[in-house]
């Protein structure tokens, strides 16, 4: 990235070593502007187009990200950044307070009970949405009547933006008078607090995240399938396999590249799920459904007073965690000889 | 749908890997002559009526809890407020839901603010993600690969970890409660992942078309324009429409950058219907059905493009 900006500080260290290719005195001359020239005539084009890019991730992720650590090294809360009342600007007066948040937050049995918690919703929700996306990919992967039908039915929780399937949802959970209880309710049997309950409530979020990402898993699993040579299954069926050693052999080895995309961006999507479980239960409970990313952000924009320094504390933990499993799942492919 | 027409390989080659181009006519409900006259051996590619049945039942069960709560929902919004929750498909039904939502609320305020914040990141968004995604697949300059790795590793960022530091400096420069600010914010979530998928779609257009657009004297820019992005448009169609999505339900940001009821965006006004101190669940209802609407028109739209869009995109990162 630094490269592609060409600082103009890095002139002179480019002029020194360029005499060094080339052959006489005379060129010698002038061989220090020639290179740049030639770097910048030949590579301009490439730098104007990425510039828009660089600049965005610059200047609104880099920036941020930089502010964001510094931010989790303060005191800082609602009461003293610097804000506008007005006309007026009040100067920022928090102060450095070096890594005492990140101690706090540590010690804290909350942040390890939301850890907790982030781990089983991740493993969970990427588990179930995974296998119920590969088994109905399966089951479409074939000619029939009403294929087209079911696929539209089946990708409709993913055209609907998740905010409004989740209000849906939270209609049907209504423990008075949703319909979930309401038919249950006319079977006889009582009815459930599906978003009052510790328990329940973890089960109707993990439950409401699943409806929302199988179609993705499908969709994707679906083209995995189709690139799969149909002459493999025409041979292991030759062979004498039987329809679970063909999918255990040929399928599953089949879909494993596009399922280790697919995996990977599922978790690290449904890690920093917010609106799910914001929309949906607030975290409540008390907090027991209450994920990492939704903590973050009630420190900052719910909770009163707002505490930035902490909300920004948790942001970096949050990051490291992910740097640190995406490091581990990339160990884990090369391991097994994938290259990616 | 077109879905069908898209990609007939459904039935084709490597759609359905059991059948071969034999006898289709007895295809849903396995062999009907063959059921007393002896077990005649089943052809490959049939399945046994079980199988059939089992394979309908398990779809039709899946589909039905796919549909239902979006369906719940539309029917329920042509209740009135007394029937919300009643267990019958209709009951009373009315209209006067959406005429309150969009008469006496500020629906549609929320609507175009939606609407001009999602079009500006779209097309802001597309177009610098598709420049791109062009240099990083044709170019082979200094600074490439330290660019990709930073695309791949943003793409990873939790909102969390921007979200105080973005609302921060907004306050500071006085931009919260202004679209540019969640226009900003949401570039930061689309471009990374748009500009990867655009390399992927990019790397399959032949260079020799460059080649010969560079022979008949266009300019750099001038192939990327006029020749390539015309070519790429299956690619725009779904980094536009992935923009679109993010942009269009997206909550934290909304939430926290926008507050003031004129300001709000539809995730933050559908919000407004239900919480700790009302709970109009008719109006909220026919509110979610307007904003899902056009959300799920631009899928219906896009859908085709996309399973080919996301093999392309994962299998080439």
């Amino acid at each position: 990235m630094a490269d592609a900006v060409t600082p103009p500080g890095t002139v002179p260290a480019r002029a020194a070593e360029a005499p060094r290719g080339a052959r006489g005195p005379r060129r010698r001359a002038d061989a220090p502007p020639g290179r740049l020239r030639r770097r910048l005539s030949t590579y301009w084009y490439a730098w104007a187009m990425v510039a828009p890019v660089v600049a965005v991730i610059g200047v609104i992720i880099g920036w941020p990200l930089v502010r964001g650590l510094w931010l989790s090294l303060t005191d800082a809360d609602e009461a003293n950044v610097e804000r506008r009342i007005g006309v007026n600007r009040i100067e920022a007066t928090y102060e450095f307070v070096g890594l005492d948040n990140y101690l706090d937050v540590l010690r804290d049995d909350v942040f390890w009970d939301r850890l907790g918690w982030t781990v089983l919703w991740t493993v969970a929700c990427v588990g179930i949405t995974f296998t119920l996306g590969l088994t109905l990919a399966t089951m479409l992967n074939r000619a029939f009547r009403g294929r087209t039908l079911y696929r539209m039915a089946l990708i409709l929780p993913w055209a609907i933006p998740a905010f409004v399937s989740v209000f849906a949802w939270r209609m049907l959970f209504n423990e008075r008078n949703g319909i979930l209880n309401g038919v249950l309710g006319n079977g006889g049997i009582d009815a459930v607090p599906w978003l009052s309950d510790p328990t329940w409530a973890k089960v109707s979020v993990i439950a409401v995240n699943v409806w929302l990402g199988v179609p993705f898993m499908l969709i994707a699993m679906l083209g995995a399938l189709q690139s799969i040579p149909a002459e493999q299954y025409e041979a292991a069926e030759m062979d004498g396999a039987n329809a679970w050693q063909r999918f255990t052999n040929i399928t599953l080895p089949g879909v494993r590249p596009v399922a280790m995309t697919v995996v990977l961006l599922s978790t690290i999507w449904t890690f920093n799920m917010f609106p799910v479980i914001f929309l949906l239960t607030r975290g409540g409970p008390a907090g027991s459904t209450d994920i990492l990313v939704t903590e973050a952000f009630r420190l900052a924009f719910v909770s009163s007073p707002r505490d930035f320094a902490n909300s920004a504390t948790w942001g970096v933990l949050i990051l490291l965690l992910l740097v640190l499993f995406a490091l581990a799942y990339r160990k884990a492919l090369r391991k097994q000889g994938e290259v990616w | 749908m077109a879905t069908d027409t898209a990609q007939p390989d459904g039935a084709g080659p490597g759609g359905e890997p059991e059948q071969l181009p034999g006898p289709r006519s007895a295809r849903p409900a396995g062999p009907l002559p063959a059921g007393r006259a002896g077990r005649a051996p089943r052809k490959r590619g049939e399945r046994s009526r079980a199988a059939s049945v089992g394979l309908h039942a398990g779809l039709l069960v899946a589909a039905c809890i796919a549909v239902f709560p979006p369906l719940w929902l539309l029917v329920t919004s042509f209740k009135p407020k007394s029937e919300t929750f009643s267990l019958s498909f209709v009951s009373d039904f009315t209209l006067g839901n959406y005429d309150h939502v969009l008469n006496d609320t500020a629906f549609l305020t929320w609507f175009g603010n939606s609407v001009l914040i999602v079009l500006v990141t779209t097309v802001i968004g597309v177009f610098i993600s598709s420049t791109t995604g062009y240099a990083l697949s044709r170019f082979r300059f200094p600074g490439m690969r330290p660019l990709m790795w930073t695309l791949l590793i943003t793409q990873m960022f939790p909102f969390a970890v921007l979200i105080v530091p973005l609302y921060n400096l907004m306050s500071r420069y006085g931009l919260l409660n202004q679209p540019v600010a969640l226009v900003v914010t949401y570039l930061t979530i689309a471009v990374p992942f748009c500009a990867w998928m655009m390399k992927g779609f990019f790397d399959t257009v032949p260079v020799a078309i460059d080649e010969s657009g560079r022979v008949d004297g266009l300019s750099p820019f001038g192939v990327f324009w006029r020749l390539i992005m015309p070519l790429a448009r299956p690619g725009l169609a779904v980094t536009g429409f992935y923009t679109f999505v993010t942009a269009w339900a997206e909550v934290a940001y909304a939430t926290a950058f926008m507050t003031g009821e004129e300001n709000l965006t539809l995730a933050g006004g559908l919000q407004t219907f239900v919480n700790q101190h009302t709970q109009d669940w008719h109006l909220m209802t026919a509110a979610a059905v307007l904003i899902a609407v056009p959300a799920t028109l631009v899928f219906g739209y896009a859908q085709r493009h996309l399973q080919s869009g996301l093999t392309a995109g994962s299998t080439k990162a």
